[in-house]
C-alpha cells in the first residue's frame, strides 16, 4: 500500500475549481517536489492532504495511522500570545527536554529555546517550524516553500537536513518550492502542477517535457543550465511560451 | 458562612473570574473580543424569553447565547467583514431584547440588574449554578488546552497534527455561552466582555508562556472582583461597574509597567 494515494482529486474553493483530476502516489523514502506557477494549487494540494480542505470529487487515501509533519508557508502568531520556542515545540504533543534540545541542535539553533517565538527572524522561525514538524516523528513531511527567508547557507543546510531526515526516519517528503535549481537536484521525482498534473517524473524528464516548458518558458535559468548538456531544448516555434517566472533572459536564445 | 450576602457575592465573583480568565485569554489571542460582546448582548434577549416562557433565566440565557455564537460562527466569511457583522448582531440582539422585555406587561423586572449585574443579590441557588458553570468551563478548557492552543496558532498546523480546528472552535463557543450565562448576575450583559478581556490583556506584559498568562489573568480577575466588591461597599457605587473599573485600572498600571520593562530591556541590550 502507498503511504498516500490520490486518485482523480478535484478541489473547489469558493465555487472555483482549484485542482482537477490529480493523481499522485507517495511511497516511503521518496522526496517529491511540486513545482508550478502562482495560483496553480500547490498549497491547496498540501492542505487537501492534511485534511484542511475537503475534496469535491475523487479519493485521497492516507495509510492508516499516518503521521504528518507540516511546515506551512507562513505562520503569523498574534503578538498577544506569549510563546517560548520550547513551548511551541511541545504543541500539541509534549516531548522530553532532551528530545527538544536535540531537535534544536539539529535545526542549527540550539540557543533559542527560551526566546519568544514572535522575536525570531524569518529564517530562525522557519528552522523552528521544521524542528517542530520533525518532533512528530512524521511518516510524511510536507514542506510549503519552507526555505522562504533563509539565506544561501541556510537553504543548503535545510536541504541537507531534509536528505538526512529521509535517510534516518525513512519518511516521504513532499515539498513545494520555487527554487528550481536546488530542488531539482534534491528530489527523486518532480510533479509539475497547474490545476492539473502537467507532467511528472524524474527531474530530467520533467525539465525536458513540453508541458513544463510551456509553463515555465523554454528557458528556466539555472535549472535548465544544469541539464542543458543532456537534452535538446530548442522550443518548437508553434507553441507560444508564457513569460517565465524567474527566467534568465540573457540565456533565452534557442 | 454563605448566609452573609457579601460572602456569597465574593464567592460568585471568584467563580466567574476563574472561569473567565483562561477563556478570556483565548478571546484575546484569537481576536474574538467582539464575538464575546455579541454573545453577551444576546443574553438580554434570553432573559426576556425565559420570563415570557417562565423558564429559568440561566437556561434561557444559555440557549440564546449559544444560538447567537453559532449564528455568528456560521455567518462569518460570507460576504461581510467580521466586525461589521458582529456590530450588527451585538446591538440588534440587545435592541430586540430590550423591546421584548417591554412587552412583558405585568412582570416587573429590574432591567438595570440584568444590564449591570446585581452581585449582592446572589442567592445560594445562583451560587450553585455559578460554581457548576465555572467548573465546567475550567474543566473543558483545561482538558482541551493543548489542542486549543495549537488551533489558535494556526488551523492548518493543528489539522496536520490531528487536531480538528472546528471542534476546538466549538469548545470555545460553548464555553463562552456558559460564561455569559454564569456572569450575567455578577457584572451584567454590558460588562461581561470586559471581565473576559481586561484581566487577560492586563496579564500579557508579564508572561512568557500561555499558561502563565491564563494563571495571572485569573489572579487579576479575582483581585478585581473581590477588590471591586469591597470598594463598591465603601463608596456605595454599583458593584458590577466598580469591578470592571478596578480591572481597567489594573490594566492601565500593567501597560505602564510593560512599557517600562521594554524600555529597560532595550537600554540594557544596547
Amino acid at each position: 500500500m502507498h503511504l498516500l494515494s490520490i486518485d482523480d482529486l478535484h478541489v473547489a474553493l469558493g465555487g472555483r475549481t482549484v485542482l482537477e483530476g490529480i493523481d499522485l502516489h507517495l511511497d516511503r523514502g521518496e522526496i517529491v517536489t511540486l513545482v508550478g506557477p502562482n495560483g496553480s494549487g500547490k498549497s491547496t494540494l498540501l492542505r487537501a492532504i492534511i485534511g484542511a480542505v475537503r475534496p469535491a470529487r475523487g479519493r485521497l487515501v492516507r495509510q492508516p495511522g499516518l503521521t504528518i509533519g507540516y511546515v506551512p508557508q507562513r505562520l503569523a502568531i498574534d503578538a498577544t500570545l506569549p510563546m517560548t520556542v520550547t513551548r511551541f515545540l511541545n504543541l500539541p504533543h509534549r516531548h522530553s527536554t532532551q528530545t527538544v534540545r536535540q531537535a534544536l541542535e539539529q535545526a542549527g539553533v540550539p540557543s533559542l529555546d527560551r526566546q519568544q517565538v514572535t522575536d525570531l527572524s524569518g529564517g530562525q522561525f522557519q528552522r523552528i517550524l521544521l524542528a517542530r514538524a520533525l518532533l512528530e516523528d512524521p511518516d510524511l513531511l510536507l514542506l510549503d516553500e519552507a526555505t522562504q527567508g533563509l539565506d544561501h547557507r541556510g537553504t543548503a543546510d535545510f536541504y541537507r537536513q531534509i536528505a538526512s531526515v529521509r535517510r534516518e526516519l525513512g519518511c516521504a517528503v513532499l515539498m513545494v518550492s520555487h527554487e528550481l535549481h536546488v530542488v531539482m537536484r534534491a528530489s527523486d521525482r518532480v510533479v509539475c502542477l497547474n490545476r492539473h498534473v502537467c507532467c511528472q517524473g524524474t527531474p530530467e524528464r520533467v525539465l525536458a517535457s513540453p508541458a513544463y516548458q510551456a509553463l515555465f518558458g523554454p528557458d528556466t535559468g539555472d535549472a535548465l543550465a544544469l541539464y542543458r548538456h543532456a537534452h535538446d531544448h530548442a522550443p518548437s516555434s508553434g507553441t507560444p511560451a508564457p513569460p517565465a517566472a524567474g527566467a534568465n533572459s540573457l540565456e533565452a536564445t534557442p | 458562612m454563605l448566609d452573609d450576602f457579601l460572602v456569597r457575592a465574593a464567592v460568585a465573583g471568584f467563580g466567574v473570574a476563574l472561569a473567565a480568565a483562561p477563556l478570556g485569554c483565548f478571546v484575546v489571542w484569537r481576536r474574538m473580543a467582539y464575538f464575546g460582546d455579541a454573545t453577551a448582548h444576546a443574553a438580554i434577549l434570553g432573559v426576556a424569553l425565559s420570563l415570557l416562557f417562565s423558564t429559568s433565566i440561566f437556561a434561557g440565557v444559555l440557549v440564546v447565547s449559544l444560538l447567537m455564537a453559532t449564528l455568528v460562527s456560521l455567518l462569518s466569511g460570507r460576504g461581510y467583514a467580521m466586525d461589521t457583522l458582529l456590530g450588527v448582531m451585538a446591538h440588534s440582539a440587545l435592541a430586540f431584547g430590550l423591546v421584548a422585555v417591554s412587552f412583558l406587561s405585568g412582570v416587573r423586572i429590574d432591567l438595570m440588574a440584568y444590564l449591570f449585574g446585581d452581585i449582592l443579590a446572589v442567592g445560594k441557588g445562583d451560587l450553585a449554578i455559578i460554581g457548576a458553570g465555572a467548573l465546567l468551563v475550567v474543566g473543558m478548557v483545561g482538558w482541551r488546552w493543548s489542542a486549543l492552543l495549537t488551533a489558535t496558532l494556526d488551523e492548518d498546523l493543528a489539522q496536520a497534527s490531528g487536531v480538528d480546528p472546528r471542534r476546538e472552535q466549538l469548545v470555545l463557543t460553548l464555553s463562552l455561552a456558559v460564561v455569559v450565562a454564569v456572569a450575567l448576575k455578577v457584572v451584567g450583559v454590558l460588562l461581561i466582555a470586559a471581565l473576559l478581556i481586561i484581566p487577560a490583556a492586563a496579564a500579557r506584559p508579564f508572561c512568557r508562556t500561555p499558561e502563565a498568562m491564563a494563571l495571572l489573568a485569573a489572579v487579576i480577575g479575582v483581585a478585581s472582583t473581590t477588590g471591586g466588591l469591597q470598594a463598591a461597599y465603601w463608596l456605595d457605587t454599583p458593584t458590577g461597574p466598580t469591578i470592571v473599573s478596578l480591572a481597567a485600572i489594573l490594566f492601565a498600571l500593567s501597560s505602564l509597567a510593560g512599557q517600562f520593562k521594554r524600555r529597560l530591556r532595550v537600554s540594557r541590550s544596547t
